[in-house]
């Protein structure tokens, strides 16, 4: 059994596009329990991929292909996971680049990522004004919030983010990060935020620690 | 060709550095080298110190051109540092850039209506980034109106379709070079421009990706760049691409460069 755990992984890390949802297809078919697919095998992966990108082992289109490939197996076990009771999660991500901002490349691959890793993510998407992130975690009862800038115009959006979670009383129980090519780790304590990323690999790492999950 | 040279500019760490401690020296040198090779303008941008901007921009204008005649451009969204930059600028200079962002847009129409500055307009709405031919064709179209409207002559406005990376999308390389094309084509005098390092994020290698992109963009009609003047091997592609694109009387800079020992390596 194991075998075809590591099979799929090896599929899904070369970004094997056909190969990973029939696998997947086959081994649920054969009794595999889905989310045992899905533990087993594709999040494994995604790691992986994650851990290669963060070395300069992959790049960003491989890293796509086996987000894609990952996704096409998903959506194969999706039905069986919701005969289960559902796949579980390490937690609700809250993903946004900050108002005025409308860069999204390093945002989406952090939520590629992310996803990969067993989080479930509510992408926001771009200029997104401090009271929508405010929002969208109460709504999702998020437990991470992660925001993007790539501009230093808008790195000052994020420290209002930081505030407005606060005074919504939401900072206690969710734990708020940043990245984007301006952002420094240094900039990120100054805000009062609890977590940084370098880049789409160290973001999953961050947010796995600030999360407990690690 | 136009060249913009890009060094100036204080998100890199060494300018903000040396900006900080008001090192004109420093910054002077960096001038100088860029003009002396090839640059048509310098790129001056202090857009890292929120609050201090203005006064850095304007430190940085007068320090430019303390060492060099060749002129600036201002490299900014906020309209108190343009206005403040161009006080004090000698010369035309070149302004870094409109785009169709409606903050954007409003703060900086009123700087550039009716007068000579060179002005980038930059394929950006509130929309977000545009990622096909159309959607940059879409934001040229009421950019270079709307500049043309408030007396800025064509020949005056710089389009830059707004590279984006290839790595993300495949697509995104022709997209680009394709707007090119048809921008110079529906607007006839108008320029093009970009910087085009962008392409070949998150890719190995990039230098070669971005020397080739910058050949092919050429070949569609770029006719200016932001760019490193001190790249010898970008600035030969950029020589050999204008000679092979039929831009280059009797293959005249090509031959200059070569002469001067800027096309080996």
């Amino acid at each position: 059994m194991s075998d075809v755990f590591t099979r799929i992984t090896e599929e899904l890390i070369a970004g094997n596009l056909k190969e990973v949802p029939e696998m997947c297809r086959r081994a649920a078919e054969d009794g595999v329990p889905a989310q045992e697919i899905l533990d087993k095998s594709l999040f494994p992966g995604m790691e992986v991929v994650g851990q290669r990108m963060k070395t300069g082992e992959m790049f960003i289109p491989e890293v796509l292909r086996s987000a894609k490939a990952m996704q096409a197996g998903l959506e194969v076990l999706k039905d069986r996971l919701v005969d289960a009771g559902g796949s579980s999660h390490l937690g609700v991500v809250v993903l946004g680049t900050v108002q005025g901002d409308m860069h999204d490349i390093g945002k989406n691959l952090v939520g590629m990522l992310m996803e990969g890793a067993g989080f479930k993510v509510v992408d926001l998407g771009v200029d997104i004004k401090p009271e929508q992130f405010v929002a969208a975690v109460s709504e999702h009862d998020a437990a991470l919030v992660g925001m993007s800038a790539l501009l230093t115009t808008t790195m000052p959006k994020m420290e209002e983010t930081v505030k407005a979670l606060a005074e919504a009383g939401l900072r206690g129980r969710v734990k708020v990060m940043a990245g984007g090519a301006p952002v420094t780790p240094k900039f990120v304590e100054q805000i009062g935020a609890d977590g940084y990323g370098a880049d789409a690999g160290g973001a999953v790492d961050t947010a796995k620690q600030l999360l407990g999950a690690a | 060709m136009i060249i913009v040279g890009e060094l100036i500019n204080a998100s890199r760490k060494a300018i903000a550095a040396a900006i900080e401690d008001r090192d004109a020296e420093k910054i002077q040198e960096i001038a100088r080298r860029q003009a002396e090779n090839g640059a048509n303008y310098i790129d001056v941008n202090a857009g890292v110190f929120v609050g201090r901007e203005v006064d850095y921009l304007k430190w940085l204008v007068t320090t430019v051109q303390d060492a060099v005649e060749t002129p600036c451009c201002i490299d900014s969204p906020d309209p108190a540092a343009i206005e403040a930059a161009l006080e004090l600028h000698q010369g035309t200079a070149m302004l870094n850039s409109i785009s169709l962002e409606k903050e954007r847009y409003e703060a900086l129409m009123p700087i550039v209506a009716g007068t000579d500055l060179k002005v980038i307009a930059l394929c950006m709405s509130d929309e977000g980034m545009p990622e096909t031919t159309d959607a940059r064709l879409g934001i040229a179209d009421r950019l270079v109106n709307g500049l043309v409207q408030n007396n800025v002559p064509l020949e005056n406005i710089y389009v830059d379709p707004l590279v984006q990376p290839i790595s993300t999308n495949q697509e995104f390389g022709m997209a680009f070079l394709e707007a090119i094309e048809k921008i110079l084509a529906r607007f006839a005098g108008v320029h093009t421009i970009c910087g085009l390092s962008n392409i070949s994020y998150g890719l190995p290698e990039r230098a070669l990706l971005n020397q080739i992109f910058m050949a092919m963009a050429i070949g569609r009609g770029l006719d200016g760049a932001i760019v490193d003047p001190l790249n010898r091997r970008m600035m030969a592609t950029i020589y050999a691409a204008e000679a092979l694109a039929g831009r280059d009387e009797y293959c005249g800079q090509y031959l200059t460069a070569y002469r001067q020992e800027k096309l080996s390596f």
